[in-house]
């Protein structure tokens, strides 16, 4: 396309964000400030994870993205297209075919291999924000290794709900250093930080940080001695493709209070789908 | 035969610290020693300097001029903490000086300014404490009294759920409050309570130094007798070495061993409680002790 440099941003911004990007890598888990642009796109609608993606895509690679797992939704089509039209990048919705996925709340069902990329979208990089408003504080408190307050977020969920109640952006260990947000990924999700052989990114547009999961990583997910780190199950399988061991989402289907459980993940769920037929 | 322990080892050692924002501003040139098990309150009026002298105690607030020095191992082995019996202390102590663990005595002094900003709030957080006169200063008032209690030992490392639940509700009963309310949130707590809850929070890491500043300010008279009562019972029981800022001589009477009198930023009479409120030597100490209110 005239008149945009390939993959939209200029070479310098992408220099250095890959230069952000490497100490992100060399210190898994640790929030790396960058110079976040002005992107053609809301704050929110994941201006963090298309600045990663346009910064380590190259001519030749497949682009997958994905929104809450589904292919077809709006942020996903969109920013698909926004890369179809600036880098002219070949897309695809099969997790296999793809060499970068960017991704918002989910990591594909499909297991990854090594060589993928998977770029996610931050809204808040900051675990510790609940708890210390202050950012000059949590940095200390990251650079002290002061996590004792993570627990107390777990607590008082105990106290409240009688079980951990955090669902989503359930805090992880990495490499048994920094304490980090996996983003609103479902905790469903997070046994597949652990030790993945793909390589994993996190760009906060909002906040300006990078940080990163470098390939066969050690991810453990905070928890009580008494009360483990459980994920979500559910009683349904899916109802298109009969998962019993994908994460489902509940749809309404009519105003009767009819509903169905199907896969989040749309690609898994039409591949599945396709061998069974 | 036994012999009792007359000189109790110095915990913390106070060299000549000045922390000033303008002249007679702040404190200056402060030398005293705190011994263990010692309460020591420091008296004076509105910014003659001991809120200053207590953050920079603290380690809240870097000195301009001065050492703060705590004697970890002074004697005091970390066992005999928990439960205080004199005699066994003091034999205890004994055999380690005779002993001499390289270790302890490495650790023996750490200079508060001189060791690394890690080191200082590990102590801060472990083996000190700090309770505010305003308990939203010291509580966190979104999660519940429970939660507040357990984060210093969550932040030790205990990973319990169940234990560190009774721990709390154990310290709730230590300290008077409802054990039946360790899942209330401490806004909805009266200002007494809330002050109870943060000496628990405080006292639950069992720390050998505690620092207050005017614990019973803002309280009404009955509830600070109670809470009074309490702090006395609780500082003869864990064998705690107090530092206690106060204006309220009356305060000051019933906690302090030792008290110092402060104004304009120095130090103008030290000696033992009663003699200096009963006997006051220096014309300021006689004019704080004479414009004391009796009903």
């Amino acid at each position: 396309m005239n008149g945009y440099n390939f993959a939209y941003l200029d070479e310098q911004t992408k220099r250095m964000i890959r230069r952000a990007l490497l100490k992100a890598v060399a210190i898994p888990g640790y929030q790396v400030p960058f110079g976040g642009r002005e992107m053609p796109m809301p704050y929110g609608w994941g201006t963090g994870g298309v600045q990663v993606t346009a910064s380590i895509l190259g001519a030749d690679d497949i682009l997958k993205v994905i929104d809450q797992g589904a292919d077809d939704t709006t942020n996903a089509v969109s920013i698909r297209h926004f890369f179809q039209r600036v880098a002219g990048v070949e897309t695809t919705t099969a997790t296999t075919a793809a060499d970068v996925i960017q991704t918002r709340h989910r990591i594909p069902e499909t297991p990854l291999r090594a060589g993928q990329i998977l770029v996610f979208q931050v809204p808040i990089p900051e675990p510790l924000r609940f708890i210390e408003p202050s950012e000059q504080e949590t940095r200390l408190m990251h650079a002290l290794e002061e996590y004792g307050v993570m627990h107390v977020k777990l607590y008082e969920d105990i106290a409240r709900y009688g079980h951990i109640a955090t669902t989503y952006a359930y805090p992880v260990k990495v490499d048994e250093r920094y304490v980090m947000d996996p983003s609103p990924i479902p905790k469903f999700d997070n046994p597949k930080l652990d030790g993945n052989p793909a390589l994993m990114l996190f760009g906060a547009g909002r906040e300006k940080r990078l940080y990163a999961i470098p390939p066969y990583t050690r991810v453990e997910s905070l928890d009580f001695e008494d009360h483990p780190f459980e994920i979500q199950r559910w009683e349904h399988a899916c109802a298109l493709c009969g998962s019993d061991h994908s994460y489902l989402d509940e749809v309404i289907t009519d105003d009767q209070g009819g509903r169905m459980f199907v896969c989040s993940d749309t690609d898994y769920c039409q591949s599945r789908r396709g061998e069974v037929a | 035969m036994k012999k009792p322990v007359l000189e109790r080892p110095v915990l913390l050692d106070v060299q000549g610290i000045t922390r000033l924002y303008g002249p007679a501003k702040g404190c200056e040139a402060i030398d005293f020693q705190l011994h263990a098990g010692e309460v020591l309150g420091i008296v004076g009026e509105s910014g003659s300097g001991k809120s200053t002298l207590l953050r920079v105690l603290a380690g809240l607030e870097a000195p301009d001029a001065g050492r703060v020095v705590y004697r970890r191992s002074s004697g005091e082995p970390e066992a005999a903490r928990s439960d205080v019996h004199e005699p066994d202390t003091a034999r205890r102590g004994g055999t380690q000086a005779l002993g001499g663990d390289p270790q302890a005595n490495a650790e023996a002094e750490l200079d508060l300014y001189a060791i690394g900003e890690a080191r200082r709030r590990a102590l801060l957080r472990l083996e000190w404490g700090l309770v505010h006169q305003n308990p939203r200063d010291g509580l966190r008032m979104g999660v519940s009294a429970g939660a507040n209690i357990g984060e210093r030992l969550m932040a030790q490392g205990q990973r319990h759920y169940g234990q560190l639940r009774a721990t709390g509700q154990a310290w709730m009963g230590q300290v008077e409050l409802d054990p039946g309310r360790i899942d209330d949130a401490p806004r909805t707590f009266s200002g007494g309570m809330q002050q109870r809850l943060q000496i628990a929070r405080t006292l639950v890491t069992r720390p050998r130094l505690v620092f207050m500043d005017e614990p019973t300010g803002g309280l009404d008279v009955s509830v600070q007798a109670r809470l009074l009562d309490m702090l006395r019972t609780l500082v003869r029981s864990l064998g705690l070495s107090v530092v206690l800022v106060t204006h309220d001589l009356a305060v000051a009477r019933l906690l302090a061993h030792r008290l110092m009198v402060m104004r304009r930023g120095q130090v103008v009479e030290t000696g033992l409680t009663d003699q200096i409120l009963d006997d006051p030597q220096h014309e300021y100490t006689q004019l704080l002790v004479s414009s004391v209110l009796t009903p």
